[in-house]
């Protein structure tokens, strides 16, 4: 059987801000046996622009979505929130597709695609997980990014208080009620520093900016490291994330 | 139009400005982050108790939405069967014909004093003023309607509208506003001293105005779900009751009934039964009121079931379960909303009732959400609340134009995002904002971005983005 050939979806804030995340889920999918490429056509899925009421521009970048996706055998993005977007959304804007039937989340993809939750990483950090919004309830991801983090060795994995409750990121969110955001990380911030964990972790590089703009800003010295990157690092190449 | 629809309240700031000041009061946050911590457990746990619960909430919303798409036949099958069992409907277009009919009713049966049971509908179109502007005094019955009336407040949730004050303050309420006070701030004696107070007016009110949870529309039967038993007293003591009712609550049958006095209880009050169920039907002789007038409002009801999106928000069946799992709810408070329906859902309700997206304040309330959807994982009756918000802000843009600074940089984000080229230029561009960074972080942005480092640093843009890095390692294929 020839390798499946999976086109990455870094989504327009990894692809500009967070590099280190596409690189290393080239790498995690390269080591599990994926052809992995990444069309180059790609640029933003429109989710901005949807959830701030401006479905009109949204509407030629899931076209363009479909498009570029289109002949792959699976696309994955490292993100529930934009893969949310093209799954939920997209059909709403312009009809389904097949990129749009065969787009995954990251943990979605080894779990239920490649089968696997051992992907043989190496991580020994103390950790814990913030599940994002709509990996959990629009994506329906469950438990899988536990079950990855479970398997990953030299891990500890810390539950994280009052998990499922919203970070205060939402996007455009963020900036026009910024206080309330505020508000919302201040006690996000506070259940993480509660754990003890030096990382925290997520599948979404939107909230960990997020989170993570907070716990510097504070200088906490917890680290906010995507799921990716954790899952890439292996023993005999660790992971050097770049710090955010 | 006429009047302003009363729906959202005059003169209240846009919900930026007003979450502002509510975010300041720490006293308010105690009180919300404890009553809503305390109801949303308890709610999850009297749901989980229920195996079919998802089906049980697709079945309202089945019913909901046939009573939706055929609500004309539902209603006039209403009106026969009230009219059949000796009651009086009225039809309502919108708050101030309501107020208009109430008014007129209470005049002619000579009263200068009525007894309200906790209704949203009154609330919504302000009929306690436009009787005290008529020279009717309401007084409200509802332990917790009547904290906030006592303390000339204004209510900051549906089911518990004075969820905001904790015993000490209610007792303060209590002190001002009785003839008799409170022995002290234990909720016992709370209790006794809103008795008191009430027992009187129960005594000689010959008018009560009422709400209702559910219509039958078979039979005519109007249901009214409560805690306390005041409702029952407004209910069945005074010689003349009068019901304002949205004209979306209805229900086709008794059998209909069923699901929703499973689903309504515990999403509301996280219990498995509600404490009091009062059904009537018309008027029975020897036994209850003797006129029974039912007043259909409509209020910006039939323009919202026009819209295929947003009609969705009429199934409310007003259980507030969205306003206690909502993290912005919990930290704003429902005043903060500036309408009688705060919460997840009167973002969604209130600027469809109001209709008017030109007014600032209704069209800032859908931008009140980080679409978290919460909301939408508890609501029984399965409204898809972040999808009517990203509906209304669609809304929202289109009533403000293409010449709103946020819209000209939303059609330069698209003009880039369309060409992958003009993106991978912008990313360049974009990378200088390294010469702003120490270690990798910004701690000030310029402009709109400041908003964003108050209370965060902002990433600095790498030199080297992902799309450049995989240019120069891997082989273009095709």
């Amino acid at each position: 059987m020839s390798a499946p050939r999976v086109a990455l979806f870094a989504t327009c804030l990894t692809d500009t801000l967070y590099p280190e995340t596409g690189k290393a889920v080239v790498r995690l999918l390269t080591r599990l046996g994926c052809d992995v490429d990444f069309p180059l056509a790609q640029t933003c899925c429109g989710q901005m622009h949807y959830n701030t009421g401006y479905h009109d521009h949204a509407r030629p970048l899931a076209r363009d979505y479909a498009a570029t996706f289109e002949g792959y055998d699976h696309v994955v993005a490292p993100s529930g929130s934009c893969g949310a977007m093209v799954r939920e959304i997209h059909p709403s804007l312009c009809g389904t597709s097949p990129a749009v039937e065969r787009t995954y989340e990251l943990s979605e993809f080894l779990v239920d695609v490649l089968g696997v939750t051992d992907v043989g990483a190496y991580f020994p950090h103390r950790v814990t997980y913030h599940p994002t919004c709509h990996s959990l309830r629009m994506l329906g991801v469950g438990d899988k990014p536990l079950s990855l983090l479970r398997a990953v060795k030299g891990l500890e994995l810390v539950e994280l208080p009052q998990a499922e409750q919203c970070c205060g990121f939402g996007g455009t969110f963020a900036l026009k009620n910024a206080e309330t955001s505020t508000a919302m990380l201040a006690d996000k911030m506070r259940c993480v520093q509660d754990t003890g964990a030096q990382v925290l972790s997520a599948g979404d590089n939107s909230c960990l900016m997020h989170i993570g703009g907070g716990l510097s800003r504070l200088r906490t010295g917890v680290r906010t490291v995507h799921l990716a990157e954790i899952l890439a690092s292996t023993e005999e190449e660790p992971w050097a994330s770049a710090t955010r | 139009m006429g009047v302003r629809n009363p729906v959202t309240w005059l003169g209240s700031p846009v919900f930026p400005k007003a979450a502002h000041e509510a975010l300041a009061d720490t006293q308010l946050r105690r009180n919300l982050r404890k009553a809503t911590t305390t109801i949303r457990t308890k709610r999850a746990g009297v749901v989980a108790e229920l195996d079919d619960w998802e089906r049980l909430r697709q079945a309202g919303e089945a019913i909901k939405d046939d009573v939706l798409a055929n609500l004309d036949t539902y209603l006039v099958r209403l009106e026969k069967a009230v009219t059949a069992r000796g009651g009086v409907v009225h039809w309502a277009r919108d708050a101030e014909e309501a107020n208009r009919i109430v008014l007129d009713l209470v005049r002619a049966e000579g009263a200068d004093e009525v007894v309200k049971v906790k209704s949203m509908a009154t609330a919504e179109i302000g009929l306690n003023e436009a009787l005290e502007a008529g020279g009717v005094r309401a007084v409200e019955t509802d332990l917790a309607e009547l904290i906030v009336q006592l303390g000339d407040d204004r209510p900051s949730h549906i089911l518990v509208p004075a969820i905001h004050r904790n015993r000490a303050e209610i007792r303060d309420v209590f002190r001002r506003g009785m003839a008799e006070e409170p022995a002290s701030d234990e909720p016992r004696d709370l209790a006794e001293a809103a008795r008191r107070h009430l027992r009187r007016k129960f005594l000689s009110a010959k008018v009560a105005i009422s709400g209702a949870n559910f219509a039958v529309a078979d039979t005519g039967s109007i249901v009214v779900v409560e805690s306390e038993g005041n409702g029952r007293m407004c209910l069945t003591l005074p010689e003349t009751l009068i019901t304002v009712m949205g004209i979306e609550k209805l229900v086709p049958s008794w059998q209909d009934l069923e699901v929703f006095l499973q689903l309504l209880p515990r999403s509301s009050t996280a219990e498995r039964m509600n404490p009091y169920t009062s059904v009537w039907s018309g008027v029975t002789p020897g036994d209850g009121p003797r006129r029974f007038h039912l007043v259909l409002l409509d209020n910006g009801r039939t323009a919202t079931l026009a819209d295929q999106v947003g009609r969705q928000a009429l199934r409310c069946i007003r259980c507030s379960a969205c306003l206690n799992v909502c993290p912005v709810y919990e930290r704003t408070g429902g005043q903060a909303y500036g309408s009688v329906y705060p919460g997840p859902i009167g973002a969604i309700l209130a600027p469809q009732l109001a209709g008017d997206m030109h007014d600032e304040q209704a069209a800032s309330l859908p931008y009140a959400s980080s679409l978290c959807g919460a909301c939408y994982e508890v609501c029984p009756v399965r409204i898809n609340i972040p999808e009517v918000l990203t509906h209304l802000r669609a809304e929202a843009v289109r009533a403000k134009g293409k010449r709103t600074p946020e819209a000209i940089a939303m059609a330069a984000a698209a003009w880039v995002f369309a060409d992958p080229k003009r993106y991978e230029a912008a990313q360049k561009a974009g990378s200088l904002s390294r010469l702003l960074a120490r270690d990798g972080r910004i701690k000030r942005l310029p402009g709109p971005g400041a908003k964003w480092t108050d209370s965060r640093d902002a990433p600095a843009v790498p030199k080297e983005s992902f799309r450049a890095w995989w240019r120069k390692n891997h082989v273009q294929r095709s």
